[in-house]
């Protein structure tokens, strides 16, 4: 059969620079350098598999295409998925931007923006059944909405008011990951038990093969041993395990060239993981190659990694000022090939996208920013007691001592500490 | 029904019969199949439950912890050996950022039932990383519960109650007493069994309080038959549980004995001892007739093996604590100056 797979990405020199280079600050080349003169793809990025160009012309690519056939089918199905895709990329720019004000304005603590990495995250995600399980690191909120997150369970975290905002098996999500790389190894074991229970009872196994995971990682995660483990322990059990690296050029202001003088989709070819690198803004490629490394995830052909090849618009959190390290330049040139003008583009001219649906889907997201702003200025502040839930699962006898002597202690305080009230000690 | 085993045999007896009681116990770890284990103590259980319930892993750590996690998120129960105490810390972030916080990070919502067998301490005359003893890492992290045995019963049935616990489990088994033999039932109830968290007295005495565990036991049981050749009563009470500590169980023998002494071979520096003697002084200081000794190994890397019988505490040193609680002088001065610049 036809593979998008294990396709020869070549170590390209122009964007391939050595981390001893980076370090003697004679970096001739970014890790993504601009290049206005071909079909969208900036130079060194010209291997990734793509469909849609910047300008939104559709380019046919067997391979790829013959994922896309419902997509294609030209039927009221088919404009439906890209209505809703161009929906999701719409709906959660806006949701990140609103989350962006939201700490502007002192309402969040600090924010991960995913501008730019919309397609990515919509392709990918939008590849998923409801059975599947999705161990993300912190920036994909787009996956997160997809998977069933509502508004109002984004923002807890980042107001600093819970530890968590949803529970994972309600959307087959896990919740955010801060230690970089370390989700991709619960990714690998959870899709192990999948396929446990597969062979204790195959009778039960869906049409379409196992249910599967995918490890959301980015091109810094790639540094970290974990993920290099997961890879490893993927590929010798075979495990039903999708590998998706938003490659965004850059971690905080590190480029992807200190992490990889090869492109990171050839990292798992040593571990016997196929790798296909596509052009992440470009969310027909993501959606096709997604689907392809999911079949093979479902139907016993293991893992796969899939290097989508993309831009961090923004700063890597709101703390972060990436004028100290990237040009205004290099942003623009990632501007000229964003994610939804390029899909936009292509939907207008197949008639897919209208005024009245544009207009629908901005209402539909400024909705939806609505109501992320109104979850977040309702959540109040947790009581003090909140510290000593869910440490354990089975009683103990000394962490409810100390959580009953700092109760009592708080009571000294009176008037001055309302320790169980809503406010809490701070 | 009760049969002569080592702690070894013990500790496989116990795993067995955890894996019959719930399927979805699955066992991990580096030559854990094939062979056994490299101290044989999952010796014939892969040929029972299979490759797929008994995984030979790649040698990585991290890997094995991350998988197990990953394993338990999908409602699997695993039992992850790691082949010898130094090697654990490559996994130290999947432990302590991941398996101890997850339940509390995610509100409850996920409950990772993992337990971890380490072999722990020295006295073995192995090869460098062989022969820690990093107790102190593990009881300092929310989130875990860990346990020390140092009986062959107890190797059977506190191993099962680790399975069992809905909570990660940092399992240490005292490694220069796997061939100690020993009368045991896998099968008791654990319903009706000591839990692990409660402390054992192992000897009773009046006169000294003699706080210790895993492979330290029997040295402290030697030395209270020592003592009372001179007529000195050293209870021995055996912690088991080192997170939580059973201070409850330590604080009603000091109580009645006045003085208390802590022994174990990790590092003195911020040590379980320390943790020990400042709760027992905070809840019995009116009780203690002498300032709480400590006899541990030195704040040194684990030496070579012709030197570790400097390292590890042994009848002597433990005797010395002993007179040392009893107001006996028996070192010169100097030796019994601890604080730095002394």
């Amino acid at each position: 059969m036809p593979s998008t797979m294990g396709s020869k990405a070549r170590v390209d020199p122009s964007r391939a620079g050595t981390a001893r280079e980076h370090e003697a600050g004679e970096r001739t080349s970014t890790p993504a350098v601009h290049d206005d003169t071909d079909t969208g793809a900036p130079a060194g990025t010209d291997d990734v598999r793509r469909l849609l160009d910047r300008t939104g012309a559709r380019h046919p690519d067997p391979a790829l295409d013959r994922w896309l056939a419902d997509v294609d089918a030209g039927d009221e199905a088919a404009e439906t998925l890209l209505r809703r895709m161009y929906a999701d990329m719409v709906v959660s720019r806006r949701l990140d931007a609103e989350a962006t004000a939201l700490q502007r304005q002192g309402e969040l603590a600090l924010w991960p923006p995913l501008l730019g990495q919309e397609a990515a995250q919509v392709g990918s995600a939008r590849a998923l059944r409801d059975d599947d399980f999705v161990f993300s690191s912190y920036r994909e909120h787009a996956v997160a909405m997809i998977r069933g997150v509502r508004p109002e369970q984004v923002t807890p975290v980042w107001r600093g008011v819970a530890a968590s905002g949803w529970n994972p098996y309600d959307v087959g999500m896990a919740t955010p990951q801060v230690i970089i790389g370390a989700q991709a190894l619960h990714a690998v074991g959870y899709a192990f038990g999948i396929l446990c229970d597969a062979e204790r009872d195959p009778g039960r196994v869906p049409d379409g093969g196992t249910a599967a995971t995918v490890a959301y990682v980015g091109d810094g995660a790639m540094s970290q041993g974990d993920v290099s483990e997961a890879l490893l322990f993927a590929a010798t059990w075979s495990t039903p395990t999708v590998f998706v690296c938003q490659n965004n050029q850059w971690a905080i202001s590190e480029p992807v060239s200190l992490q990889a003088p090869v492109p990171l989709a050839e990292r798992g070819t040593g571990f016997g993981v196929p790798g296909v690198r596509v052009d992440g803004n470009d969310v027909l490629a993501v959606l096709a190659v997604t689907r392809e490394a999911l079949h093979r995830a479902r139907t016993g052909g293991g893992p796969t990694l899939i290097e989508a090849v993309t831009y961090r618009m923004g700063p890597h959190t709101t703390a972060d000022d990436p004028t100290r390290y990237r040009s205004t330049e290099e942003v623009e040139s990632w501007r000229r090939r964003d994610p939804i003008e390029r899909y936009a583009a292509w939907l207008r001219a197949r008639g897919t996208l209208t005024d009245a649906v544009e207009q629908e889907v901005r209402e539909t997201a400024d909705r939806t920013a609505a109501e992320l702003r109104a979850g977040c200025l309702a959540l109040t502040d947790p009581p003090a007691s909140r510290i000593f839930e869910h440490v354990y699962a089975e009683p103990h006898a000394a962490l409810a001592a100390e959580r009953d002597a700092y109760a009592d202690y708080l009571a000294t305080l009176g008037d001055e500490a309302p320790a169980e009230a809503e406010g809490g000690a701070r | 029904m009760t049969t002569t085993m080592t702690l070894a045999k013990a500790l496989g007896a116990g795993l067995r019969r955890a894996m019959t009681d719930d399927p979805s116990v699955m066992v991990l770890g580096e030559d854990i199949g094939r062979l056994g284990g490299v101290y044989r103590v999952t010796d014939g259980l892969q040929a029972e439950f299979g490759p797929r319930r008994v995984v030979d892993t790649p040698l990585a750590e991290s890997g094995i912890l991350g998988t197990a996690i990953g394993l338990a998120y999908r409602g699997y129960r695993p039992v992850v050996e790691i082949q010898f105490d130094g090697f654990v810390y490559v996994a130290f972030d999947q432990i302590v950022s991941q398996l101890a916080k997850m339940r509390a990070r995610t509100l409850g919502a996920v409950t990772l039932p993992v337990t971890i067998r380490i072999p722990v301490a020295g006295g073995i005359g192995a090869a460098e990383h062989h022969s820690e003893s990093p107790e102190a890492y593990f009881a300092h992290t929310a989130g875990l519960r860990v346990v020390s045995v140092a009986t062959p019963q107890d190797a059977a049935t506190v191993l099962r109650q680790a399975v069992a616990c809905d909570d990660p489990v940092v399992f240490f088994e005292p490694k220069r007493r796997y061939h100690v033999k020993g009368e045991v039932d896998p099968d008791v109830d654990l319903a009706t069994a000591d839990p692990m968290s409660a402390a054992r007295v192992a000897a009773h005495g009046d006169d000294v309080t003699l706080v210790t565990w895993g492979s330290q036991v029997a040295t402290a049981l030697d030395a209270a038959v020592a003592a009372s050749d001179e007529g000195v009563g050293v209870e021995v009470i055996d912690l088991r549980s080192l997170s939580p500590i059973d201070h409850d169980a330590v604080a009603a023998s000091v109580r009645r004995t006045g003085r208390l002494v802590v022994v174990h071979e990790g590092p003195r520096q911020a040590g379980l001892g320390a943790e020990a003697a400042a709760t027992i002084t905070e809840r019995c200081f009116e009780f203690l007739e002498a300032a709480p000794v400590r006899v541990t190994g030195h704040d040194v890397p684990y030496p070579p093996a012709k030197l570790e019988g400097h390292q590890v505490p042994d009848l002597d040193r433990i005797l010395d604590g002993v007179d040392r609680a009893l107001g006996r002088v028996a070192l010169p001065a100097r030796a019994q100056r601890t604080e730095v610049g002394a």
